[in-house]
Formats: structure tokens, sequence, C-alpha cells
């Protein structure tokens, strides 16, 4: 019934959305140039510091061949770029949003829904401009490849919600769960193969005694999409079964748990804001 | 009787009053608890039908709960027991504006709000012309709605939202916004509403306002239904209940030096039987009870008359009749003002009474001693404070009659 409602309200969903993408650069200079420099910024830093400074390497990519830290690194980042940015930012939205949900009545979903698909928006221009360099710089057919990162978008797409769900409702009830995701997203950055990869270094370390750290290791969601990501996109190869399911298992988890746990919270919003 | 509207079925809703509002993570793990707090019930065990078609008042104190049942009704809280089903299409006038964005242009701000309100991009397409229009933003409306005036914000929110052409309409003191021009302009729009068969329920502080445009009226007491029936009646009651017929309990500024006092104010009919309402173009006589510990040579009782908000409509002095008042007093007495035709529209207002002498000493003055209601009587004029008992004469053209 509730996403009933949803689809329902898609109109609504739009609307949010475009006030969200409209709002969030119309004053600026740069505009949505903005949206990109973040990523860029931030692949020169960690290509200076980690590729360049400390050495990281990843394996060539196979079978595309590709050997290209900045690529496989982006791999990475965009995806998590995604996934942080939109949690943290649908924390803010109910607060944000707090007289229009004191004032009106309809699917308050929509607000934390509006911020994943603003960020959306940025995620899939990001992962296009990757895709044509990837095809200009290093003449490689990507492009099927491509498509099937459209499906594993999808999935990262409906297990980001199912959080920013959760803890944007949640925050309005404990405001300072903000500053725990703040170190909580950075412990994940680093719990995540995104500056680094996993093999020649995680799995070096976390192995025979230390097995059982593997397996945390390797039931971070975000680590199983990032490593997907870059199956695709930068080996040009299917990601193993195992952790394909694991995705789809967890994704749907993430969704249906976040819409429970907002409609429980969602009751008493209006008078806790 | 017709078909039920908005079933309000045995609902009640618990608030929680926080002692420290301390909504934090860290303080509830230390505690092992969230913050502390009392509950009360906003709502207790209410149940009202609302016909389809009349016009419906919820009216009650601060605190008595009539919003929050308003806001129940449009689904933005969720009652704790019992059921609301309202049937048809609903859009409530809670905030005109409420999530506009400030950067967005007026336009794209019609396109937001519209469809909060759950209307269709076709359907605004549609009307945006009519919305635009209404508002009379014509020249603005591309315009970013930061710069906006207060009024052009609640104009254009007004728009939108009437436009959703509902079954059902949720009113909640917003008419009161505006010019004066644009407030008429909006109750005829929701007269307009109300003359094609829909639902309006209104939540207002404005009795006389509920009077005129409410067929039923539900009271509301601290969450509890006191009365639901014809507007006047519960009005009537209700008024009676929260003004009191006399005003032994001072309310607002009290001065002066206190040699004498007023004891007590009485608001009259004509026939000098206290009352709680009084209606537009009756007599009216007002009765002041002093009680004087010294003898006071050349009193002067004054009455004014304020609007609730503080501005003074008119102070009157008894010098100007000094044969009928006493040219001393001492001990207890009575002085009565008489008003022939009562000038005051519909409305509610406040009455101060002082007592001082011709040299300019003040014994005491109550700035607020008793807060009346004015309902419609005759004539009925079309909007203002007061009537000056006007008569129309046509004098002909020549040649025509």
């Amino acid at each position: 019934m509730q996403v009933a409602e949803l689809v329902r309200s898609r109109e609504l969903l739009a609307n949010l959305t475009l006030r969200e993408l409209r709002g969030r650069y119309k004053r600026s200079v740069l505009g949505w140039g903005w949206s990109l420099l973040n990523p860029l910024s931030s692949m020169i830093i960690y290509s200076l510091v980690f590729g360049f400074l400390l050495k990281v390497r990843f394996p060539d990519g196979s079978p595309s061949g590709l050997k290209a830290y900045g690529v496989s690194l982006l791999c990475g980042l965009l995806a998590w770029n995604f996934f942080s940015l939109t949690v943290g930012a649908s924390m803010g939205s109910l607060i944000g949003n707090a007289s229009l949900i004191k004032k009106a009545a309809f699917r308050r979903e929509a607000v934390v829904l509006a911020t994943v698909g603003a960020q959306l928006m940025t995620f899939l221009i990001e992962i296009s401009l990757l895709s044509i360099v990837v095809l200009a710089f290093y003449r490689r057919m990507i492009l099927p490849w491509l498509l099937l990162a459209l499906v594993l978008v999808v999935l990262l797409v409906a297990f980001t919600t199912g959080i920013a769900l959760i803890f944007s409702s949640l925050n309005v009830y404990f405001r300072d769960l903000q500053h725990l995701w703040t170190l909580t997203a950075q412990l994940l950055f680093y719990a995540s193969p995104v500056v680094y990869p996993v093999k020649g270094y995680v799995d070096v370390k976390l192995r025979g005694s230390r097995m059982w750290l593997r397996w945390i290791y390797e039931a971070n969601p975000i680590g199983a999409f990032i490593q997907s990501f870059r199956n695709l996109l930068y080996d040009f190869r299917m990601p193993p079964g195992g952790r394909l399911a694991y995705i789809v298992i967890i994704s749907f988890v993430s969704l249906f748990g976040g819409l429970r746990v907002f409609a429980r919270l969602d009751r008493r919003l209006a008078e806790e804001l | 009787m017709g078909q039920i509207a908005i079933a309000i079925d045995d609902v009640s809703k618990l608030f929680r009053l926080y002692h420290e509002r301390n909504n934090y993570l860290k303080a509830t793990v230390l505690r092992g608890r969230r913050a502390r707090y009392e509950e009360f019930w906003a709502l207790r065990d209410v149940s009202i039908d609302i016909i389809q078609g009349e016009t419906f008042g919820i009216v009650g104190n601060n605190g008595s709960g009539k919003s929050t049942l308003l806001k129940c009704i449009a689904g933005i809280l969720y009652p704790d027991k019992g059921r609301i089903n309202v049937d048809g299409r609903m859009a409530a006038l809670l905030e005109l504006g409420a999530g506009f964005h400030p950067e967005l242009s007026g336009r794209e701000n019609v396109y937001l709000n519209g469809s909060i309100l759950g209307m269709k991009r076709r359907e605004i397409d549609a009307k945006i012309d009519e919305i635009v229009d209404f508002a009379g933003l014509a020249t603005f409306i591309d315009t970013p709605v930061k710069n906006y005036s207060s009024g052009m914000y609640v104009r254009l929110g007004f728009s939108i939202a009437i436009s959703v052409q509902p079954d059902v309409l949720l009113v909640d003191e917003v008419l009161a916004v505006g010019d004066q021009d644009f407030q008429r302009k909006c109750l005829d729009k929701v007269a307009a509403l109300r003359d094609s068969g829909r639902t309006i329920v209104i939540v207002s502080h404005g009795l006389g306002q509920v009077r005129q445009m409410c067929d039923r009226v539900a009271w509301l007491d601290k969450g509890n239904l006191s009365a639901v029936g014809p507007s006047a009646e519960v009005i009537d009651t209700y008024a009676g209940a929260a003004f009191g017929t006399t005003a032994d309990q001072v309310r607002g500024a009290r001065l002066g030096s206190g040699e004498a006092l007023i004891e007590n104010v009485e608001l009259c009919d004509e026939h000098g039987q206290p009352v709680t309402t009084v209606h537009t173009g009756e007599s009216v006589l007002v009765r002041l009870h002093y009680v004087a510990s010294h003898a006071i040579v050349q009193p002067v009782f004054g009455i004014t008359l304020r609007r609730t908000d503080g501005d003074v409509i008119v102070s009157s002095p008894s010098t100007r009749d000094t044969p009928h008042v006493p040219s001393y007093i001492a001990g207890q007495g009575i002085v009565e003002m008489v008003v022939d035709r009562l000038p005051l529209l519909p409305g509610r207002y406040d009455l101060g009474v002082s007592l001082s002498d011709v040299g300019g000493r003040l014994f005491d003055e109550r700035t607020h001693a008793l807060p009346f209601e004015v309902a419609q009587g005759d004539p009925v004029e079309e909007g203002g404070l007061v009537t000056v008992h006007p008569r129309w004469k046509v004098h002909a053209p020549e040649g025509m009659v």
C-alpha cells in the first residue's frame, strides 16, 4: 500500500527532486560544475597520496587490459560518493522540510526519495563522463558493461534508499545521529576498497587464522557494490555470482526494511519536528 | 441528513510534553532512556460526523485541541486511538505557501505546491492562468518568491490551495491574511465552494465569522467535545463559558491609587439583564459597581472600547453628562452608561474602565475589564469595525422615475 501510494505521488517526487536540483546550484557561479568538481578533486588527491606517494597499485583490468589507477579509483569512488552523500543529505531532509511536514499532508517518504533522486542525477552524469573518458582515452568498448552497470546502479539506489529512509527518520528523534554518521562514514570509507584493491592487499593480510576478519570485511555491502562496479567498468567481466546474489538480497532487505521503519517513525513525525 | 463527508470516530491523540528537549542519542544511551516527558491527551474520545455540504466550525480556547483535530483530519497527525474517514478529495489551508522554495520562481512553486496538494501536472497546466490571475501576480510570476512581499506570498499560496477544487476544505485561521480586498476575495471563493455543495471545516477564534459562515459548530474544551450543534446555540454557550457574565477576575493592567475601586463591570441588554453577547444596533448598557473608601469629589468614570489587538475605538468619560453623574461619591454605588444603538460590527472587543477625578488623579483603571462578543444584528455591513447606521437615498435625475 505504501509503495502504491508512493507510485501515485510520482509527480510530487519529480517536483521535489527538481526543487533540490534547481535550488542547489541556482545561485552559484559554476552551477552544475560544482557537482563534478568534488569527485574530480578527490580523485586527484587520492591519486597523489595513495597512487603516487604510497604506491598503491590496482591489478590490471582483466580481460580489459586497463592500467589506470584513476579509472579504477573512480569506479569505487563514484559509488561510494553516491551512497555517503545521499545518506548524509537525507538526514537533514526531513528537518529541512519541517514547516512543510507540519502543515501539509503528503507521503513524507517523497522528501527523502527526492534527495536520493537528486544525488542519482549527479551519479549518472559522473558515470557517463567516466565511460566517455574510458572510450576516448583508452579506446575500450565499455558500452555493454555500462548497461550492466546500470542494473547495479538500480540495486545501489534501492540499498541506499533503505538506509536513507531509516537514518533520516531516526535523525528526527535523535538529532546527534548526524555526528555519529560522519564518524561511521569515515570508518566505512576505509573499510571499503575505494582507494586500494582487495587483491594483493586485503587478501594478503586477512587469511589463515585471520580468515574470519576477511568474512566480516566481505560482508560490508558497500564494499560488495564497489568491487562489482570495478568488475564491470574496469575489468569488463561479470562479478562472481555469490556476490551478486548477496547484493540483490541486501538491497531488497534494506529497501523494504527502510520503508517499514519509516512508516513506523512517520506517525509522530509532525510532532517531533 | 445527507451523506457523511468526514467521520470522526472515537478519536484520541496523545501528546508528549518533554521536560527537557533532549533528543540526543548520547543522552539516551547515558540515561538508558529517552528524554523524560509527560503525556497528555490533546484529544479524548472525540466523535463527530460532518455531513456532506455543510460548513462546520470548530471553536475552543487555546490548547483545546481544535487545531490538533484539524491536523488529524488533514492526515498530518495520526490519532493514537480511533479512526477518521474522509470521503472525497481534501485540501487543507493550514499555512499558505508552506513548502515554497525561495530561490524558485512563482511559477515553479505553483507546480511544486500543486503537486504537494495532490494535483497532476496537466491539471495545473490548465489552471495556472487562473491561479496567477486570482493572486494578482501576473507580472511577478517568473520572479523568485524570495523577492515577494508577505502579502504576495500568501495570495499565491491561497490561490493554489483553492484551485484544488476539493470536496472537503479544511481552513485554519488563514482567512485572516492579506489586505482587506484579498480577504474579501478569499471569503467569496470559500462561499462559492460552499454554495456548490462542498464540505468546509473551519477552525477559528473569530466567533463572529464562525457564527456567520457555519451551519454547525463543535466546541472543544481541553480535548473533550463539549458541545455540537447549530452554530448560534453552541457559540453562545461557548462565549458564556469562556468570558463569564461578569468580569470578577481582573484581566490586563490594573492601575490607580485604589482609594476608590471599580469592583465589577457588567454588560447588559436594554432590560438591564447581564448578557455575554450583544448584537449590532441593539441598545446596550454598561453597569459599573464602585466602592469608594474615601469620599471623592467630582469623580470621572471612563469607558474605553478596544479591539482585541489593543487599538482604542472610542474612549468616553462621564464628564460629558455631568448632571447625571454624582458630584461626589462615597461607599458603594452603581453608574451606568447607555448606548442606544451599538455601532460595533460582529467580532471580539475589550471593554476598559477607569475612575479618576477632574483634577486628573487616577483611582482605578482596568484596561481589559470585560472582553465581549458582538454578533450580527442590524444593520449588516460588508466589512470594517463600526456601522454609521447609514440610510441610502436616491435622487433620480430629471426625466427619470
